[in-house]
């Protein structure tokens, strides 16, 4: 691009000049703050779990403390509960994500639409996102309790169920019960990610499909899909990791139980590093756990094509 | 049926029943609990259950706000979320002016590093943190939660804001530099009233997420009294028996601030969200 403008290049040339040289600390000293506080408070300390993967460090057994080679990770492959957590973890995972998209895009649709209380609608149906872990399983405790809740009244009354249900402690319930309640936490995150890209497609598309003669559904399939394809990648891998990496629903609804059949992966470490004190052994399950996780996502996101196209 | 009949019929089942339902199951926990935070003891424990409270008594309120505990709670996490909502946002300024703004060596590797934060499970790196915060002395500190907090939202935030920036023209930065105005000038006076939106929208999200922040308070805090809401409601579900009534109770109160938050600006993330707040 030329520009004959002399007036227009000179002070084009001052703002360059400005931008190049004087000016080139300037940015490094906004950024400066937010990176020296990340790489204290969060690159050391991820650092230092590396190193005490490598390390016998329990509070209980103080006096085996030093250099353990790989013996916690050796330890760790032949541990069945490493295992059995996995698996858990991976089922917790699949239904989230899986539920939270379907779930999430149906609700983003259905908020789409033009109709009376649209905001209001909008503002109720997200508003679960905001709510925390804790207070999910407050909410949930007390439909799913046993005598008092609300799930087995209704269930009685309908004639659904014939004996009042121990969710949460039921071996038959307690997998589906955590997995509603996170579920209805979830899907406002989906919906929101959803809804936002589905505000970005332009309006013409849907007109000049409707001139074709397109139903609605082959709207959905042809052009809406196609659009939110990058925020869906986007959203299933967050959630993902996300999900992998959560911890406190299930730390105060079930606390890994019963017979720690909703011990995830990182559920199992807090229970090994924080509560139990063997810090080395703990920090090796966080470290196999951190590695399974960029596997996954480096996978993902090459699969997917995240970013591909307009990826500068 | 004649056509528009049908076409009014057809929008009843596809979008307000699915609507309804939706709705029914996200407000239901509220009101459930909503409810039960207003039932006596007895009434909670006995065979029928009522729908609804037979009194509006506020004895589960006055109990958890002032022998639980409650008051103390909430003053501790109003004051860390505000204070961490504070630092946040000017952190995020600073960034996102950095990111939307100029062209740097490493910006690149810096928008990694904070997506890369994102990654990162806080379970994997506690312990060290732990040790970190120890040998600074800020264990059982809120400053802590305070650091901690600001370490979780800046990242995240800070993208968010600089979709913000960037819908600034950046033909009024360049105009005041021709006027001679300074850098900090042009961020402070030219850009900071522009940003109002984006800096209501980055609080509230922040607010709600430093609020919502339990395992770091749960176990870096070991103090009743600097206790944060999640961290006191854990403490009630842990008590040998468990007060429904006073723990739904509980569950309202600390629910109030980040639900309403929530509904105000919720409309400024999607906005956010959808002028690519998050896509590289």
């Amino acid at each position: 691009m030329k520009n004959t403008n002399e007036g227009g290049i000179r002070a084009r040339r001052k703002l360059k000049n400005a931008n190049s040289s004087s000016m080139q600390i300037f940015p490094y000293l906004l950024i400066a703050p937010t990176v020296i506080l990340i790489l204290a408070f969060l690159v050391f300390p991820v650092a230092r779990v590396f190193y005490l993967s490598f390390q016998n460090y329990d509070l209980t057994q103080s006096w085996k403390d030093g250099f353990a080679g790989i013996s916690n990770f050796t330890k760790l492959f032949q541990d069945g509960k490493f295992y059995s957590s996995l698996v858990i973890t991976f089922k917790w995972v699949f239904t989230q994500v899986i539920g939270q998209l379907i779930l999430g895009t149906i609700v983003a649709l259905l908020l789409n639409q033009k109709f009376r209380g649209r905001g209001a609608a909008r503002a109720i149906s997200l508003v679960p996102w905001a709510v925390s872990g804790v207070l999910v399983t407050m909410l949930w405790t007390l439909m799913y309790d046993q005598s008092s809740g609300l799930i087995n009244d209704i269930l009685m009354k309908t004639g659904i169920i014939s004996k009042k249900i121990a969710w949460l402690a039921d071996s038959r319930t307690f997998f589906p019960a955590v997995n509603v309640a996170e579920l209805w936490r979830g899907v406002p995150f989906f919906a929101i990610n959803i809804l936002a890209a589905l505000q970005s497609i332009p309006g013409e598309v849907y007109e000049s499909s409707s001139i074709d003669g397109c139903g609605p559904v082959k709207n959905f399939v042809y052009i809406t899909l196609p659009y939110l394809k990058e925020s869906i990648i986007f959203a299933t891998l967050l959630r993902g990791i996300w999900e992998f990496n959560s911890i406190d629903m299930i730390f105060t609804m079930t606390n890994g139980g019963p017979m720690d059949k909703t011990t995830t992966l990182p559920i199992y470490m807090m229970k090994t590093a924080i509560i139990k004190g063997n810090y080395g052994y703990g920090s090796a399950i966080g470290v196999v756990a951190f590695i399974l996780l960029l596997v996954f996502a480096l996978c993902y996101i090459k699969l997917s094509g995240f970013g591909g196209e307009d990826n500068e | 049926m004649n056509k528009k009949q049908k076409k009014a019929a057809a929008r009843v089942a596809v979008l307000y029943v699915p609507l309804l339902i939706v709705l029914i199951v996200v407000l239901v926990p509220f009101l459930w609990a909503l409810s039960t935070s207003f039932k006596t003891i007895p009434e909670f424990q006995s065979e029928t259950l009522h729908y609804l409270p037979q009194h509006l008594n506020f004895s589960n309120y006055s109990y958890v706000w002032s022998k639980s505990g409650f008051s103390t709670y909430f003053i501790n996490s109003v004051l860390v979320s505000s204070v961490s909502v504070i630092i946040v946002i000017v952190l995020c300024i600073c960034n996102a002016y950095a990111l939307s703004r100029y062209k740097f060596k490493g910006k690149s590797f810096i928008t990694l590093l904070l997506l890369g934060t994102q990654m990162m499970p806080v379970i994997l790196y506690l312990v060290p943190l732990f040790s970190v915060f120890k040998s600074i002395k800020l264990i059982d500190s809120p400053i802590a939660l305070v650091i901690f907090n600001i370490i979780l939202q800046t990242p995240f935030n800070t993208l968010l804001m600089r979709s913000f920036v960037n819908g600034v023209p950046k033909e009024m930065d360049e105009a005041a530099m021709v006027d001679g105005a300074t850098k900090f000038t042009i961020m402070w006076k030219i850009l900071l009233p522009m940003l109002k939106p984006g800096i209501v929208a980055v609080s509230a999200f922040t607010f709600i997420g430093c609020w919502n922040e339990f395992l770091v308070a749960f176990t870096f805090i070991q103090t009743q009294v600097k206790f944060t809401i999640p961290v006191g409601l854990k403490t009630m579900i842990g008590e040998y028996s468990i007060n429904y009534p006073a723990l739904a109770a509980g569950s309202i109160i600390a629910l109030i601030p980040p639900v309403i938050l929530f509904a105000i600006i919720q409309k400024h993330l999607v906005a956010g969200l959808s002028a690519g707040a998050v896509k590289g």
